[in-house]
């Protein structure tokens, strides 16, 4: 059954196909059931896969599809191959299902809106550009999939495109990825120069035979990619679009901008792992990177008053977390990570669609309240993904999937106590802003009117993914609350285990104790600030400096104003000084010249015959005196 | 002979006279070929003339067609009141 592989990425494509082509004229009941239902059939094929990947393994647990060459000129050969070992298969899956359901979702959702057709066609075109970016055999087909996201997260900030603001966001994304994407295809340049070849596999085979541990080539070939991942996924210092890009749909920004496209650097550099091994200090920037970025976000979450923003700053924290883990050479944690992630922020996104469809399209969370009794659905799926994400004990997929990240930065082989340290830090920081955004919008006071209560279509994928965020991690538990391990021993048939190299430092139970007391502390500050006494949060903000620190932390660290005054005001600058363009100023003098001449010979033209006439005999006497006398 | 006609094509206003003056030039240099020929007891020049006389004949036909024409328009046969191209 696995060669039915080919129609994961296929059936989403046929689908976007219609849609684009025949969309405006279908009714909306078909472009429902179109849209949707390619993602349904997709997810259940990649489904039928998955089992008999399971059942039974290919030779080496890995499965090539070669379909067709793509080019062929001078020993450069890219096919269009699909392959699939068990890190793609798990996000695969994971992607086709959330996809399903974030587009079953979107059906009611979307319902009222004229771009109803272009929506599916968009997200049906992101859903075969991911799986054709996790697929990919080689690195080639990989940034086919990786541009086409990028292009399909561009149109679907820009959705709304009639108000110019979210032109602005689709614009600005789109920019910012561009610079992370140039450096990903240097480092592909680099790659095919030296080893020859495009081929993940192959090319990790001739890393390791050509390139010793920590040679500057595996460095740089390591840094350039890490910068291509750095700008799809958020993370410092190219973490400036994704906020912005909330002003897409809900539902895409569940779907690209929170549960798939965002982690397609973490899955790069899951992939070319083998580079990041034989050179510490490019796996040593994954890991200081994805701390800062954790921590950065994290007090950014803290300030915002869009509910979408600080599920946005959210969303960059815990990819923060997925770098983190993959520097310190956790590789399984990370992907464990993803999954869960994937599941309770999608949860996230689509409570706070319902939330702000439900309160005329109120944003602001200081203005919500009291909605636990009027969405009672929304409420208790929201707090289940809250909880998810904060890391609620025992109960919870984020709990034992953050746990594992956090437990093997101390013990893994490039882990550290500060790094340790940190990460808990950060797990305060997402209790505080996760517990502050539910005290605020479902507890309290009501202060705007419900006017709209979702539909089933919009309650049942939340339910779904609710209990997914549940038993999503009990796949992986450690060592004293059940000790399973089906999933890391799943995905170290395709990354390399975490090697334990610190493991008497510190016990997993201990580690977990302390992440659970973290937890506890940031659920009391919630608490406190923003439930039990208002007052001392606004007494908190009120002295200078605590403002000045609010202001500097909601404004993203000033990343925007640095990277305005540093990019944008110079080039701004120079447009200004060479407003009349230097270069064109030769083209004008030539253009000067052909015009004076023309005046001049203008003047010769006076339409009188026996002028014409002279002039031809005077220039036949020069011409022949010429002739003849020189 | 074909001085003079070069002058006279100059000099004339009339639109006939400068066609007469053209035939002068032509039929210069038709003689000019003949006398050549004769010179060097060649036949191409004679066969040259008969050339330029069907040529003269062409001309001649179009360029009358031409000052009935242009009479017609303007009522004249100056050519220089004839200089609507000027540039």
């Amino acid at each position: 059954m696995l060669d039915l592989l080919w129609l994961v990425p296929a059936l989403p494509f046929v689908g976007f196909l219609v849609l684009a082509i025949f969309g405006p004229r279908l009714p909306r009941r078909a472009v429902a059931l179109i849209g949707p239902g390619a993602i349904l059939v997709s997810a259940i094929v990649s489904l039928i896969v998955a089992g008999s990947f399971l059942g039974s393994p290919p030779v080496g647990n890995a499965y090539t599809q070669n379909l067709w060459t793509w080019i062929d000129v001078g020993g450069f050969q890219p096919h269009i191959a699909l392959y699939l070992d068990s890190l793609s298969l798990v996000m695969m899956v994971v992607v086709t299902c959330v996809s399903f359901l974030i587009h079953w979702y979107s059906t009611e959702f979307m319902a009222e809106d004229k771009g109803y057709s272009r929506f599916f066609a968009y997200m049906n075109l992101f859903v075969a550009s991911m799986i054709v970016l996790l697929l990919g055999d080689n690195l080639l087909l990989l940034y086919l999939g990786w541009e086409g996201v990028g292009l399909c997260s561009y149109l679907l900030i820009g959705f709304w495109y009639t108000d110019p603001a979210n032109g602005r966001a689709a614009r600005k994304a789109f920019y910012v990825t561009r610079v992370g994407d140039t450096a990903m295809s240097l480092g592909l340049f680099l790659l095919f120069t030296h080893l020859g070849t495009l081929d993940i596999q192959g090319l990790m085979q001739r890393a390791q035979a050509q390139w010793p541990a920590g040679s500057t080539m595996a460095t740089a070939a390591a840094l350039l990619l890490l910068g291509g991942a750095v700008g799809k996924s958020a993370q410092l210092p190219l973490q400036v679009w994704l906020p912005d890009a909330m002003a897409g749909p809900t539902p895409t920004s569940a779907l690209i901008h929170a549960a798939t496209m965002v982690t397609a650097g973490v899955y790069l550099i899951a992939r070319t792992h083998v580079l990041y091994t034989l050179s510490p200090t490019g796996q040593l920037a994954v890991a200081v990177v994805g701390t800062t970025t954790l921590l950065v976000a994290g007090f950014s979450a803290m300030t915002q008053h869009d509910i979408k923003r600080v599920l946005a700053y959210s969303t960059v924290s815990q990819i923060g977390y997925m770098f983190l883990a993959l520097g310190v050479g956790a590789w399984g944690a990370a992907i464990f990570h993803f999954m869960t992630h994937a599941f309770f922020k999608a949860l996230l996104f689509l409570g706070a669609g319902m939330v702000i469809e439900s309160l005329h399209h109120e944003h602001d969370i200081f203005k919500m309240g009291g909605l636990r009794k009027e969405l009672p659905v929304t409420f208790w799926t929201f707090l289940i993904a809250g909880c998810s994400l904060a890391g609620l004990p025992l109960i919870t997929a984020g709990f034992y999937s953050k746990g594992l990240i956090i437990w093997s930065t101390r013990v893994a082989e490039h882990g550290s106590a500060a790094l340790w340290l940190l990460a808990v830090i950060g797990v305060l920081l997402t209790s505080i802003y996760t517990f502050r955004l539910i005290f605020l919008v479902f507890f309290g006071e009501a202060k705007t009117h419900v006017a709209k209560k979702p539909g089933w279509a919009m309650q049942t994928p939340c339910v779904i993914l609710a209990i997914l965020s549940i038993i999503g991690g009990y796949v992986n538990t450690p060592e004293g609350l059940g000790n399973v391990h089906i999933f890391s021993n799943f995905m170290e048939k395709a990354l390399p285990a975490t090697v334990e190299a610190h493991a008497a430092a510190m016990g997993e139970l201990a580690s977990e104790s302390i992440v659970t007391l973290a937890f506890i502390i940031g659920l009391a500050i919630a608490y406190y600030l923003f439930l039990a006494r208002r007052e001392s949060a606004e007494a908190l903000t009120r002295p200078a400096i605590s403002r000045a620190l609010h202001r500097f932390w909601f404004s993203d660290w000033g990343m925007d104003w640095l990277y305005d005054k540093l990019f944008v005001q110079p080039i701004l600058w120079f447009a200004r000084v060479n407003k009349s363009d230097v270069i064109d100023a030769f083209y004008g003098v030539l253009a000067y010249f052909a015009r004076t001449f023309w005046r001049v010979m203008q003047a010769t033209e006076t339409g009188r015959v026996r002028w014409y006439a002279a002039g031809i005999v005077a220039g036949s006497v020069i011409f022949l005196a010429l002739v003849l006398f020189l | 002979m074909f001085a003079l006609g070069t002058i006279g094509l100059l000099v004339r206003r009339n639109l006939l006279f400068i066609l007469m003056s053209l035939e002068v030039m032509l039929n210069a240099a038709g003689l000019a070929f003949v006398v050549a020929g004769s010179r060097w007891a060649q036949p191409d020049g004679q066969v040259v003339f008969i050339f330029i006389l069907a040529m003269a004949a062409t001309e001649v036909s179009v360029g009358l067609a031409l000052v009935l024409q242009l009479y017609h328009h303007y009522r004249t046969l100056d050519v220089d009141a004839v200089s609507r191209m000027k540039g």
